[in-house]
């Protein structure tokens, strides 16, 4: 299958990108080194395009009701400007997919998911709306640049007119921004880093990257590949969809407890309310490696007698810590911040321990 | 990207170096490349005798990890120490400080049936 491209996918190509297919794209993985991409982005300031992702539009008398119905938070506290974090349970006890949710007004919400599930959650949330919400799928048409870091506020603060330093996490204004009207201006991320997450219609989204550019140009902005992405967010303790959370994985055992709200009734609520009651017999950890390796998703994971008691869905050396880290669904018995578990890397059992997430404070 | 004309090469991204029956190994500037920032490279059959092809370590970069295969036939006499501490030499100077081992040879004809650089070079350009 032919990958698809982003808006900006030849500019890419000539800032020196490798190119990797990703959920169906050729993406940028890294622009120069996954390490000196993440640290940037740590200590100062980076810019990912993350075009991929889809966006789909509810609106209509009825959408907060679709999106009540199928998502496991209470998307009913939102106001406009605000942001959710959520997901979409399956019947099964999985999870098709984690989304963003945002109350742009009354009657009008946008939806971000993965790249990697457009197709199914659209499916799947469609099956849903039977009282005809109406829904938009605006993916191919919107290009999505998330300009995170430490100097993301003061580096971005000359393209728009609204104060950047006063928004809080998880709300979002639709403003100008770098002379393109209507943009997007989300104060959310995937890196703990702090910083933006800008939705532009492509046909501006050239004229955007590179006012950005000339705007973080004090700050040493870089562009970032999906490689710092994804120990970026690691390092946070939040979840990938397809390696911590997926069809099988229950919202609970991934310690989504907390944005399953039994307020209401959504897909499978009553069978996760169950489970809620009872326990779940797994749960996703965060663990540091005391002996030295770098565990990967996959690796089983032991107790000090060899015996089995999960996997590893996400490992790598961390770039700051500078020492393996990862998540991993363990039995519960096992869970608790402190307890000390192996990992097996190539046939032999490493120590590590159960710590607390996120790995790097915020 | 860098192919030194003096050394020979296989497919699996290897190079190798013979100096008199020892030779020394490592990977090329292709494969550092294609790994990115390597964080450790794990060798633990120093002092065993292996087949061309059988793997005699890992080399893992922040994003994945990869086997290393013998050239040839030989016995691995020592294993770059360096690398313990400093594995971005094999980023930073992968044909110098970035070498992962040296072997005994067991039968020196096996050397000319690896690739020379320019095939090798037509093998990465591909």
């Amino acid at each position: 299958m032919e990958l698809k491209k982003v808006a900006l996918n030849d500019l890419h190509a000539k800032l020196g990108a490798k190119m990797i297919g990703f959920a169906g794209f050729n993406m940028p993985v890294r622009y120069s080194t996954d390490t000196e991409e993440h640290l940037a982005v740590r200590n100062g300031v980076g810019v990912f395009d993350v075009s991929h992702m889809g966006e789909f539009m509810i609106k209509g008398e009825k959408a907060l009701d679709l999106i009540q119905r199928v998502t496991s938070n209470d998307a009913s506290v939102l106001t406009d400007g605000k942001v959710q974090y959520s997901c979409l349970p399956n019947q099964k006890g999985g999870i098709v997919d984690d989304l963003l949710v945002y109350r742009i007004k009354e009657n009008e919400y946008m939806l971000v998911v993965n790249a990697s599930n457009i197709d199914k959650d659209w499916a799947w949330i469609s099956q849903f709306n039977n009282e005809g919400a109406e829904m938009i799928d605006i993916s191919n048409k919107t290009s999505l640049f998330a300009v995170q870091g430490a100097k993301a506020v003061e580096a971005m603060q000359s393209l728009t007119e609204i104060s950047l330093a006063d928004m809080k996490y998880y709300t979002f204004q639709i403003a100008k921004f770098a002379g393109v009207e209507n943009v997007v201006i989300s104060a959310t991320g995937y890196t703990g880093a702090g910083g933006f997450e800008l939705y532009v219609p492509n046909e501006s989204a050239e004229i955007v990257w590179n006012k950005i550019f000339e705007a973080g140009k004090n700050f040493d902005i870089k562009p970032i590949g999906l490689g710092a992405r994804d120990t970026l967010r690691l390092e946070m303790g939040y979840c990938l969809y397809g390696n911590d959370i997926d069809d099988q994985t229950s919202p609970l055992e991934a310690n989504l407890g907390w944005i399953t709200k039994f307020t209401k009734n959504f897909t499978n609520s009553e069978n996760l309310r169950k489970q809620k009651e009872k326990g779940v017999e797994k749960l996703l950890i965060g663990f540091e490696m005391i002996e030295k390796a770098i565990p990967r998703s996959h690796y089983a994971v032991v107790d000090s007698e060899g015996n089995s008691i999960g996997q590893v869905t996400s490992g790598t050396q961390s770039p700051l810590l500078k020492k393996g880290i990862g998540m991993a669904y363990v039995k519960t018995d096992f869970a608790k911040v402190g307890n000390e578990i192996f990992v097996v890397v190539r046939d032999k059992a490493f120590k590590a321990q159960v710590i607390k997430l996120p790995f790097v404070k915020k | 990207m860098q192919i030194p004309e003096n050394l020979k090469y296989t497919s699996d991204h290897e190079w190798l170096l013979l100096e008199g029956e020892v030779a020394t190994v490592g990977v090329t500037d292709f494969a550092q490349g294609e790994l990115g920032d390597i964080v450790y490279v794990d060798i633990t059959k120093v002092g065993e005798t292996l087949k061309a092809g059988e793997v005699f370590g890992t080399v893992e970069a922040v994003k994945t990890v990869s086997d290393l295969f013998l050239p040839v036939d030989g016995k691995i006499l020592e294993f770059n120490e360096e690398l313990a501490n400093s594995p971005e030499l094999v980023n930073s100077d992968p044909y110098g400080k970035g070498w992962m081992v040296k072997i005994a040879v067991s039968d020196l004809a096996t050397v000319a049936t690896l690739l020379s650089s320019e095939a090798y070079a037509s093998l990465t350009a591909r």
